[in-house]
């Protein structure tokens, strides 16, 4: 088998941060190779490298034994590479065939081929097995069919060499194993695959060949038949750091309670009749694949939507609805899903975003005007409480890492000793050691009583937190589960939307 | 009453909708352009009087007057680059350099202007473009002197529609400016370049704009004056919200809108006692219903006002 | 070699900021003043002689800025939460005939103190209304606020022109269409005797710095400040989007409003369509010169008039049209937005 793609110690550096260290890396025909690695661990920069959307500081890529030049993703597609990105590159107000043909004509050309477009396309879902309806506009697609497109659309441009970046991270499993079907029969047609993930069993049943980097750099490489998942999982986080376990305890009353609740969002149902109780002390983990209705859950449970139809109620009050200040009157703690989009106001200090949500009580503000002494005093106590690391009250928040202000975000929630937590996806994006953080501290609100839900795509960290389990599928939530019996087969068929047939709640 | 209703069916009121509208054609076009590309231009009313200002005084200083549009059209390019550079490259907030750009345009156009025509008792004037008179066609009954006894920049906005729709809808170009306005991130990942299809939307479609201004100085009228584009351009703004970002629809508006205020001009001298500026205001309160009208089921290109910086998601 | 943000930028560099936009500016403009046949040294002396040569130049440029201070104060409250308020030009003429109206005969026989207060309450309200129009618009049906402000201006104006052609024209103006005048009882002091300076200034300066105060150090500042850094953020930690939105509406339109009121009792007398050179529109430029910091919009607004009136010198001087003046600060608009953006960087070798 020959080498198509060789990547030649690449480094590449973000300011302070070095991303790639002398990375080597090499692709045969016909393979399926994959790159694992945790979070941050610089795989989606390499394959960015690797594509030209960044340029290396150092190295090469050559494809078909000629080199790339860098930073050039036209060069790329033209000798041969199709990448399939994590956050899909589609535009949503247009058609498939349109964002498919993009780019693969000469720009100055007097009449796009359409008809063309439109047979070639057909034939490639033919040859592949990935239907799809080229005139349908992709805002209408499912995300499996979305990522149907973004494959169609490398391999419309002859690429000989896939890139997947995270491919299952938005699938359900039955979805992940038809994708893994299509991934091996298109290495039998000649293709040869890189995809990137940082889940041990796909990359074990999945790939022929492992290679993994930590850190920037590569630490092995691996086929399945001679390693382990426990080797890989060594492998991938270096010496590991033991996540806090939930211990039993008696759980309190219903606090939470919501009755077939619907939520649209954008005018669009989104969560469709969801019912869930969670009592003081008790974790409710909602578990899922992403884009089904998590965000509208999450609006939902943090009063930015309003419920269309059903209750939502605190201790027996109606609250659904009421608007975020009433939340947090009522005392819900709510950690959001992007902490950079709605957890925190970048360009404010830390001790501004400390308070924002209590601005208005009188702890923080009389008269009006903000008790900016008290406000500080508070931030400097949240800072050492919680260990937010390299931070001062003065300095801007969005100087911080990204587990620092998720840090400072539970530390704002728990300060303010809250009857109710909604985390949503508290440790995406984290390392082990936040991680391990985040975790204790919402076991220990835990025993002090609170009422959390957690909404969260990580299974283990879901199953390791939560008393019950409840699995959403298309806007929709399955029935209750003990965590001790959400065995991983009963939990795939759970977040496959098959519940009728487990017929059982705990 | 009645004689208001038989305003409705005479040629030349029609024949002053079509010639009302095209300096809205020409602006609408350019802002639609720049939008569909992912860029706001509020640069537009500047843009028109700086191309109402150099068609006029190439004109006045001896070239003929095609050249003249053209070279309204350079310097509509030039602004729009300026403006474009200010806000694809450097990703600065598109409301406030357009605001800039508007300023700076109009301020330069009456700067220039009186650096060669010093003030005087009334404006001098230039030999504008006339009506076409197009033989047989214009003898025809009612649609005649509607349709064909027009000036030759009118039928080059209609042109310009035609053309703009189809490049948009039908071409790989079109394909791509679309997409640039949508998603500039699936472009770069095609290996097309959104900043450089960006800054030449805005280039092309300020031209246009600039051409809508020019058609102000050497058709409709025949001199140059401050303030004279009278914020038709926030009415281009306000006419793409109300197509739908689409060219077929931005020419009815243009119509629709051109329509009104050729109707109120008309209306001022049959129906008395009513103030002339209760008229004048119609087509900005006009504006102001089209936009509140559409505001909610408008199609907005998802990537407008967002900066595109490479490599960052 | 590359650019890399700063995490913080120092208070000199932010302080020296506008001045190297300015200086820039001035540079380009240069050759424009080239293109005239003028030498652009001369003419830039000109202008300062013009506005700070003599006593009387520096109380006009003070009597030009005070207004100027208004607007770029409405302005600056109203970008920094992201409302694009460009009406400022309409809400100082709604302001300026309301109190003309009601400063005319409506209040006489008040003592002048109060009747004096009664007029900026009324001159606000009006101001401040008229931009909730679009505040509401927008929060109700997402219409974009630049627009409709925008088309505002040019309403108001014929609104303006309507009510000074008609019933409130005043008889005594030999058919100049102009407004009645407010009653002399309520015409602000004089600041300095025989000059047109009026205790405007002080009350523009008093005003900036309450607006400093509100801005910088209570609740709504912050909130409106975290809406404008970061809208989805502001609303999940609890910031009412509309209360905020209209807060700032009308507290934005107020202060152009009261641009109005004050030129109106402090210069004019009575209103014309032609009173304002574009105070609303150079409110901008002022706010944006500033980095939209109520202190720094005093300082600006100082400039700005000191452009306007010198040029004007300048003009009869060299022959180099006024208009230079609308360039210099566009262009000064315009250079400052990109060296805003520079200072927050810095390069790395």
């Amino acid at each position: 088998m020959s080498t198509v793609l060789r990547l030649d110690r690449i480094t590449k550096r973000f300011g302070g941060v070095t991303a790639n260290d002398d990375v080597t890396l090499k692709l045969k025909e016909g393979e399926i190779l994959a790159l694992l690695g945790e979070n941050g661990a610089g795989k989606t920069t390499l394959m960015n490298i690797l594509f030209g959307h960044y340029a290396a500081d150092e190295g090469t890529v050559k494809v078909f034994g000629k080199t790339l030049p860098p930073g050039r993703p036209r060069a790329a597609i033209k000798a041969g590479v199709g990448m399939v990105h994590q956050h899909f590159t589609l535009a949503g107000n247009l058609s498939v065939l349109d964002n498919v043909m993009l780019g693969s004509e000469p720009l100055l050309r007097a009449k796009s081929r359409c008809e063309e477009g439109r047979a070639r396309l057909l034939a490639l879902s033919e040859q592949f097995g990935l239907t799809v309806d080229p005139d349908a506009r992709v805002l209408g697609l499912s995300i499996g069919e979305r990522q149907r497109v973004e494959i169609l659309k490398a391999l419309y441009r002859d690429a000989r060499i896939l890139i997947l970046d995270e491919p299952t991270a938005v699938l359900a499993r039955p979805e992940a194993h038809r994708l893994f079907d299509t991934l091996r029969s298109m290495t039998r047609q000649g293709l040869s695959i890189i995809f990137i993930s940082h889940k041990l069993n796909e990359v074990m049943a999945a790939s022929d060949r492992i290679t993994i980097l930590r850190e920037g750099r590569i630490m092995a490489e691996r086929t399945p038949t001679e390693t382990s998942s426990d080797e890989l999982a060594e492998l991938m986080v270096g010496c590991r750091v033991t996540r806090p376990k939930r211990e039993a305890h008696a759980i309190g009353p219903p606090r939470l309670v919501a009755e077939d609740v619907t939520v649209h969002l954008d005018g669009k149902p989104m969560l469709k009749g969801v019912s869930f109780t969670v009592h003081a002390g008790e974790i409710l983990g909602i578990v899922g694949v992403s884009g089904n209705g998590q965000v509208a859950l999450g609006a939902l449970l943090s009063g930015v939507a309003a419920p269309e139809t059903g209750r939502l109620t605190l201790e027996g009050r109606e609250i659904g609805g009421q608007g975020p200040r009433a939340f947090i009157a009522e005392g819900v703690g709510r950690i959001p899903e992007d902490r950079h989009a709605e957890g925190v106001v970048g360009e404010l200090s830390v001790w501004e975003n400390g308070v924002l949500e209590h601005l208005a009580t009188p702890e923080f503000s009389t008269h009006g005007f903000v008790r900016r002494g008290v406000a500080r005093c508070h931030a400097a106590d949240l800072i050492k409480r919680f260990d937010v690391r390299g931070a001062t009250p003065e300095m801007r928040i969005r100087l911080l890492s990204g587990g620092n202000i998720q840090k400072l975000i539970l530390g704002r929630v728990l300060a303010a000793a809250p009857k109710v937590i909604i985390a949503n996806q508290p440790t995406r994006g984290l390392d082990e050691g936040a991680i391990a953080a985040v975790h204790g501290e919402l076991l220990s609100a835990r025993e002090a009583g609170a009422a959390t839900i957690l909404i969260s795509e990580d299974l283990e960290e879901a199953v390791g937190l939560s008393d019950r389990l409840q699995a959403i599928v298309g806007g929709r939530l399955s029935q209750p589960v003990a965590a001790e019996r959400a065995d991983s087969r009963r939990l795939g068929l759970m977040m496959a939307g098959v519940w009728e047939e487990l017929g059982d709640a705990a | 009453m009645i004689e208001s209703l038989d305003l409705l069916f005479s040629a030349s009121l029609w024949a002053a909708v079509l010639r009302i509208a095209t300096p809205l054609i020409f602006g609408v076009l350019g802002a639609l352009l720049c939008e569909r590309s992912g860029v706001l231009n509020l640069g537009i009313e500047g843009v028109m009087t700086m191309g109402a200002m150099s068609g006029w005084l190439s004109v006045f200083l001896g070239s003929d007057l095609w050249t003249g549009l053209l070279i309204a059209a350079a310097a509509g390019a030039l602004i729009g680059l300026l403006h474009a550079l200010l806000t694809v490259p450097l990703g600065l907030s598109q409301h406030v350099s357009g605001l800039g750009i508007t300023l700076f345009a109009s301020a330069l156009a009456y700067y220039l202007y009186r650096l060669i025509v010093t003030v005087g008792e009334s404006p001098p004037t230039i030999d504008p473009f006339r009506p076409l008179d197009i033989p047989i066609l214009s003898d025809l009954p009612f649609l005649g002197p509607v349709l064909f006894v027009q000036t030759a920049p009118t039928y080059l906005a209609l042109i310009a529609v035609a053309v703009i729709a189809y490049v948009l809808a039908r071409t790989p170009l079109g394909l791509a400016i679309r997409m640039t306005g949508e998603n500039p991130h699936t472009v770069e990942s095609q290996g097309l370049d959104p900043a450089l299809i960006r800054i030449g939307c805005v280039m092309a479609g300020s031209a246009l704009m600039a051409l809508g201004g020019a058609f102000l100085t050497t058709a409709a009228f025949n001199s140059f004056f401050p303030e004279m584009v009278q914020g038709r351009g926030w009415i281009c703004i306000a006419l793409v919200v109300f197509s739908s970002w689409r060219p077929g629809k931005a020419l009815l508006g243009a119509l629709l809108f051109a329509f009104f205020d050729a109707y109120q001009l008309r209306l001022q001298t049959v129906v008395e006692g009513v103030p002339y500026q209760l008229f004048l205001m119609a087509p900005y309160i006009l504006s102001i219903v089209a936009l509140i009208l559409v505001a909610r089921r408008a199609q907005v290109p998802a990537a407008l006002m967002t900066p595109y910086r490479r490599g960052e998601r | 070699m590359r650019l890399e943000r700063r995490a913080s930028v120092p208070w000199t560099l932010a302080v020296s900021t506008p001045f190297v936009a300015i200086a820039v500016a001035l540079a380009l403009s240069a050759m424009l003043i080239l293109a005239a046949g003028v030498n652009p040294l001369l003419a830039y002396v000109e202008i300062l002689r013009g506005s700070l040569g003599s006593r009387l130049a520096v109380t006009e440029t003070l009597t030009r800025a005070v207004p100027l201070v208004l607007t770029g104060l409405a302005v600056a409250v109203a970008f920094r939460a992201r409302f694009w308020n460009i009406g400022g030009e309409g809400q100082f003429y709604l302001g300026a005939l309301s109190v003309a109206w009601v400063g005319h005969n409506l209040i006489s026989g008040l003592p002048p103190a109060i009747g004096i207060a009664v007029l900026i309450v009324v001159g606000m309200v009006a101001g401040a209304l008229l931009l909730s129009g679009p505040a509401y618009l927008r929060l109700r049906f997402g219409v974009d606020e630049v627009v409709t402000t925008l088309l505002m201006n040019f309403i108001v104006i014929l609104f303006v022109g309507l009510m000074i052609e008609g019933p409130l024209r005043d008889p005594l103006a030999f058919g100049w269409p102009q407004s009645v005048p407010v009653d002399k009882a309520y015409r602000l002091p004089d600041l300095i005797p025989n000059t047109r300076l009026h205790i405007g200034l002080l009350i523009a300066l008093t005003i900036a710095g309450i607006i400093w105060l509100l801005l910088a150090r209570t609740v709504f500042g912050m909130e409106a400040r975290a809406l404008g850094l970061n809208a989805r953020a502001a609303e999940f930690a609890g910031v009412s989007l509309p209360r905020t939105i209209i807060g700032v509406a009308l507290l934005s339109g107020g202060l152009a409003g009261l641009a109005g009121v004050i030129e109106v009792t402090g210069v004019t007398g009575g209103v014309t369509t032609t009173m304002s050179p574009g105070f609303g529109y150079a409110g901008i430029v002022v706010a944006m010169l500033a980095a939209l910091h109520p202190a720094g919009v005093v300082a600006a607004a100082v400039f700005v008039a000191t452009i306007f009136v010198g040029a004007d010198a300048m003009s009869r001087a060299t022959g180099v049209p006024s208009f230079i003046a609308d360039v210099i600060v566009a262009l000064a608009l315009l250079t400052m937005l990109v060296a805003l953006l520079f200072s927050s960087y810095r390069i790395r070798r």
